[in-house]
């Protein structure tokens, strides 16, 4: 049974629909890429399924119940977690806050997990009095992760994770996503470096207009000549 | 030696109440700002009506013929400021979330807390009257005297007993709000919440409790002023409506959603005004010695007359914005 899927999505920011009856669907052992230009209905498509919108037609179904339209703080305590791609730590806060933020919703003592969250991301322990305001960008991508993972999340939704990183930062990031993902934790982001995206995704989801354009596994749609053509930038050698 | 102790009664002391005072009331309304987005203009008339709950608690301790060794003001204050809390989370509950949960702007709050400052005020004007009131009609209020003839002066410093508690209950109070906020994960989530509404959201925090608990500190921490300014003076129907501008002001200076920032920009504040309206003439009178023949001190030396003491925190309040307009603390901005 599939960890979440999206049935037909119709959904919007209020006004017209932005999503037009989109299918997604992905096990927890995938990692799962959304890519597509810009105005596809990437991110809409992640703020549907964490109820930061009104989906107006459809179902969406996580872990075996509906969850269409329900409001995200009681989405997290079932094992949601979101990274937004702006403005994804409490500035003011410091790395272990914010860490402690992302527990807000667990009753039992989060100590265990936030040291794994410090062994994944080294440098947020040395960092970890620091306000989260004052370390750089990549730093700040892994206090968002670290902060979702806090909950022990089932399905981790990750919003363009390396939006204006270095390549180093990038390279950095995916691998962390990888490694998160094989201790059993879905994810399903959205990407705008879809060829890097791609080559790690076991599923990945083309996206234009709001609506699916092709479904695949990540190595399919890379050798895929239409995609490759009209969302990879041409073929690569 | 007399000038040093007049400065010290007229300013020190009297800067440090004042100051406590506006420190209360403005950590009040920045952390509703902070979390709710909107300026409470009826803060002040909060601080108001918590004075009153406590004056209606000592009259019946008084009925009841209760003595104390403190003033019965400061014994009924956990009681009143729990009343308070309570009253707080009332008015919340009646005017401010319906207007929430329709989505309205911070203006409209904002109005909508005019509204409740002219309604309380209504309110007691209506139950209580418009007469001035004293909690200290059943007892005396203590004047501590402190000797300074050893240093050759024949003033005295001297301070009230409720004077000594106002400073030491809001060194208190600043102590345990800032383990509040530091040390508990509801704090933790207070300050996350005024940090970053939206990921606070997306975090899983329980944002209605983070909003009622706001409520409950601004609600008791008003109550404590309130009462403290009406033991130092006397308690009106609008004590503490005419001091809400400088709490703003202090609020603002010190940089919206900050509270320490609120607690600094109150006390700059307090002696700022009162380091304004001092007769400087008096501490500058052994000039007249050594001025030359004919030349003396003016017998009003003060930068500005009493009346106009609240022009002071607009002065700082105008400087402040143009010089670092998010305030001392860089607080948010709209």
């Amino acid at each position: 049974m599939a960890l979440v899927s999206l049935h037909d999505v119709t959904a919007g920011y209020g006004g017209a629909p932005i999503l037009h009856g989109v299918n997604i669907s992905i096990e927890a052992s995938d990692v799962g890429v959304i890519v597509g230009p810009n105005g596809a209905g990437k991110s809409t498509a992640l703020k549907s399924i964490f109820g930061l919108l009104k989906v107006s037609e459809g179902s969406i179904v996580f872990d075996g119940d509906d969850i269409t339209n329900r409001s995200p703080d009681s989405l997290v305590p079932k094992g949601l977690s979101f990274v937004p791609q702006e403005h994804n730590v409490f500035t003011s806060l410091s790395v272990s806050e914010n860490l402690e933020m992302g527990a807000f919703t667990r009753t039992d003592d989060f100590a265990d997990t936030m040291t794994e969250v410090y062994d994944m991301f080294p440098d947020l322990k040395l960092k970890r009095h620091q306000r989260a305001g004052e370390l750089s960008g990549g730093q700040r991508q892994m206090v968002a992760m670290g902060r979702a993972l806090m909950s022990r999340p089932k399905l981790l939704l990750l919003d363009e994770p390396s939006a204006g990183l270095s390549p180093r930062y990038m390279m950095e990031i995916f691998a962390q996503v990888a490694r998160i993902n094989q201790t059993g934790v879905g994810v399903l982001m959205v990407e705008q470096n879809a060829r890097q995206a791609l080559g790690f995704a076991t599923k990945g989801f083309v996206l234009a207009n709001g609506s699916n354009l092709f479904t695949g596994t990540g190595q399919d749609l890379l050798n895929d000549p239409d995609v490759a053509k009209s969302f990879l930038g041409g073929h690569q050698p | 030696m007399n000038e040093l102790i007049f400065f010290i009664n007229k300013v020190l002391i009297s800067g440090a109440i004042l100051g406590s005072i506006y420190a209360l009331g403005a950590v009040g309304v920045t952390l509703i700002f902070g979390i709710l987005r909107f300026a409470h203009f009826a803060h002040g008339d909060m601080m108001t009506l918590g004075a009153f709950v406590s004056y209606i608690l000592v009259t019946l301790l008084v009925a009841m013929g209760v003595t104390a060794p403190i003033p019965l003001g400061i014994l009924v204050l956990p009681v009143a400021m729990a009343i308070a809390a309570v009253i707080a989370l009332g008015i919340d509950k009646g005017f401010y979330a319906p207007l929430r949960a329709r989505g309205s702007k911070p203006v409209v709050l904002l109005i909508a807390s005019i509204g409740v400052t002219l309604m309380i005020q209504g309110l007691i004007r209506l139950f209580a009257g418009v007469g001035t009131r004293s909690f200290f009609d059943a007892e005396a209020k203590d004047i501590f005297r402190i000797d300074m003839s050893w240093l050759g002066a024949t003033r005295d410093i001297s301070i009230t007993e409720p004077q000594i508690w106002m400073i030491g209950l809001t060194v208190v109070a600043v102590i345990l709000l800032h383990i509040f906020l530091t040390g508990t994960r509801l704090g933790k989530a207070m300050r996350a919440m005024a940090d970053n509404m939206d990921l606070a959201l997306v975090s899983g925090i329980n944002t209605a409790l983070v909003v009622r608990v706001t409520w409950v500190i601004a609600g008791s921490l008003a109550c404590l002023a309130g009462t403290m300014l009406a033991l130092d003076v006397t308690l009106k129907p609008d004590l503490a409506f005419n001091i809400v501008l400088p709490i703003f002001a202090a609020a603002i200076v010190g940089g919206l959603g900050q509270s320490y920032g609120a607690i600094a920009g109150g006390y700059l504040v307090g002696f700022a005004e009162t380091l304004a309206v001092f007769n400087w003439s008096a501490v500058l009178r052994p000039l007249n010695d050594v001025l030359p023949a004919g030349w003396s001190l003016p017998q009003n030396l003060a930068l500005v007359p009493t009346e106009y003491k609240l022009t002071v925190a607009f002065v700082i309040l105008v400087v402040v914005l143009l010089v670092r307009p998010t305030g001392i603390f860089r607080g948010a901005s709209t």
